[in-house]
């Protein structure tokens, strides 16, 4: 009875009510879904960079750097020789090179050329068919199999450049031999092939500029190289021996990750900050709502108590309708962050090939759970003690 | 049933009530007239324990109230007074039976819809049980008032200016009503009003 009371009070002022709901409906999603977006932004990038303790490529942004040559979102800085590169995996202290050439794509979906190292870096399976070993043969991300709709033994022409518009190179066709399976990481996105089967193609290309085409001499270009270091003193020495007396950029990937987040969390946290500022707003509604209520409802109130019910009583049934609304507020909250990260992740990866889809309830929800339920009680209790200052005999004999 | 003597109460010490002694048996109506500044309400209100009196005693069944404590005073009230108010209020947001089966549900018994069917029936407001309170006419919801007033069958029934507010005819039925169904449950009636009309009706009639 008490429960239908509050609930049909909560329908009797529909309005009101909404608005209560719809504030506190878009504080809880907005803080909702940047918990979610942030946790999953973090977790990709720091998946994808274990284990990788340094990429060289041409001089420009760091940040750039990382960007292109890691996660693959960025363009590259430019092209460096491939021996300039070879001559740092020279040093002792370098573990393992992997050598990336970039600069193509099929229908959006970049083409790596690299070696073997790659796929035991990223630890990748063969879901189906097997590695590329000759010229102009590729693998295939398990995203980019799906969504770009190749199946083993298909052929396909790229394009120049990383955009879909590129133009193409027709002469020449890949021919898919195998296609990894889901690895959660960029590499889900790509179509990899050999450094040699990207050199041939642009060889090709340029076959046309006759005084180029027989010279055997010409150096070889790659975009970017990723280094792992044998010992911690290779972090220590070499990206600065690098950047100071070669014609190449050394860039860390945790330190350009951290700077990255550094940035984003400034946005996070003045946005979190924003959404806790209109969930209190609900809260401030709801106190409005119930106080403006009570007045109202004053002689009711009286009656009640005359009809035997006790002050707590009345007490918590006002509670309650704090606590109704801020319920539904957290659930449609909730609702709506999901339908949120839905449409992000579809936009995100459509656009960067960059999946955040992740439904299940986080930790921090919880707290979010707690957070609405104390600011519908706090809101409701202040203006409800005035049920324990009612004078029944006086309010019944004047109103 | 009820009995009361010497009732004196004070709001803030410079006027003081004092009010005749009197009782009201099993069955019987009692009609308190008076003009208005007389302290009717207020009597009322000692007689529904939401005052307490300065001095003197209230008995329903022998047994003394004037000295109980709030809580005592609210389950008393709950149970044992039916009470009809001047003005007829509800809890808006609830429908009519909804607001009739609060009257169980606040004291703590069992809610009985077929006792809400069966006083809206006596009462004629069968059809009106959807409704919210606010849609009826001042008539209906006077009804209503006394059937709510009847809900937890109470030993007394207080009303207090029943039928100021209602057109004669409205006026005539609802005393009828009120008469009629204190004395199947045999209920004491206290009727406090300034409405000459009601003179007529009454054999025990005090003039405060």
């Amino acid at each position: 009875m008490l429960f239908k009371i509050s609930w049909k009070n909560i329908l009797n002022k529909k309005l009101n009510s909404f608005l209560c709901i719809l504030l506190m409906t878009l504080g809880i999603a907005m803080i909702s879904l940047l918990m979610l977006l942030g946790k999953q932004l973090q977790d990709k990038f720091a998946k994808n960079i274990s284990g990788i303790d340094l990429v060289v490529g041409a001089k420009g942004s760091p940040l750039q750097l990382i960007l292109s040559s890691i996660y693959q979102i960025d363009n590259p800085t430019g092209n460096v020789f491939l021996d300039d590169v070879v001559a740092i995996a020279q040093n002792p202290l370098v573990k393992e090179m992997i050598p990336l050439s970039i600069g193509d794509n099929y229908q959006g979906f970049r083409i790596v050329g690299t070696n073997k190292k790659y796929f035991e870096h990223f630890k990748t399976q063969i879901a189906s068919g097997k590695m590329f070993k000759g010229n102009l043969e590729v693998v295939l991300g398990a995203s980019t199999a799906k969504n770009a709709n190749l199946k083993v033994g298909d052929t396909f022409a790229s394009s120049h450049g990383l955009d879909s518009e590129g133009e193409k190179h027709e002469e020449i066709n890949y021919k898919v031999v195998g296609i990894l399976d889901y690895n959660n990481s960029v590499v889900d996105n790509l179509i990899l092939t050999s450094l040699n089967s990207v050199w041939n193609i642009h060889e090709h290309k340029d076959e046309n500029h006759e005084d180029e085409a027989g010279d055997s001499t010409v150096k070889r270009e790659i975009t970017s190289a990723i280094i792992k270091f044998r010992s911690p003193m290779g972090m220590m020495t070499m990206p600065r021996n690098i950047n100071q007396n070669s014609k190449l950029q050394a860039a860390v990937p945790a330190i350009e990750v951290n700077r990255l987040f550094e940035l984003l969390g400034i946005g996070i946290e003045g946005l979190q900050f924003l959404a806790a500022v209109i969930m209190l707003i609900s809260g401030i509604s709801v106190f409005v709502s119930l106080y403006n209520s009570l007045k109202e409802r004053k002689y009711e109130m009286a009656l009640m108590l005359s009809m035997g019910a006790s002050r707590t009583r009345l007490f918590l049934m006002l509670l309650l309708e704090g606590i109704i609304l801020s319920l539904l507020g957290f659930i449609s909250g909730i609702a709506l962050s999901r339908i949120g990260i839905y449409l992000i992740s579809n936009a995100l990866s459509k656009k960067f090939h960059f999946d955040v889809s992740q439904f299940n309830l986080q930790t921090g929800e919880l707290y979010l759970f707690v957070g609405a339920l104390l600011v519908g009680i706090l809101a409701a209790a202040l203006p409800s003690i005035g049920i324990y200052r009612i004078n029944i005999s006086k309010t019944l004999a004047t109103e | 049933m009820l009995a009361c003597t010497e009732l004196s109460f004070s709001y803030d010490n410079k006027k003081t009530f004092n009010f005749p002694s009197f009782s009201c048996e099993k069955g019987e109506t009692l009609l308190i007239l008076g003009n208005s500044g007389v302290g009717k309400t207020t009597l009322l209100h000692l007689l529904a324990l939401l005052l307490t009196p300065n001095s003197g005693s209230i008995k329903i069944k022998g047994k003394e109230l004037a000295m109980l404590t709030a809580k005592e005073a609210s389950q008393m009230r709950a149970n044992h007074l039916g009470i009809v108010y001047q003005k007829p209020h509800f809890v808006s947001s609830l429908n009519v039976i909804d607001n009739l089966l609060l009257a169980n549900y606040l004291a703590d018994q069992k809610e009985s819809k077929t006792q809400a069917q069966k006083l809206a029936q006596n009462l004629g407001i069968s059809e009106l049980l959807d409704k919210k309170t606010s849609l009826l006419s001042g008539g209906e919801q006077q009804r209503v008032s006394i059937a709510r007033a009847l809900m937890n069958n109470p030993d007394v029934i207080l009303a207090d200016e029943p039928t100021s507010n209602l057109d004669d005819e409205n006026c005539e039925k609802v005393i009828q009503l009120l008469e009629n169904q204190s004395k199947n449950i045999g209920a004491a009636l206290v009727i406090v009003t300034h409405d000459q009309r009601l003179k007529d009706n009454f054999k025990n009639i005090i003039t405060l």
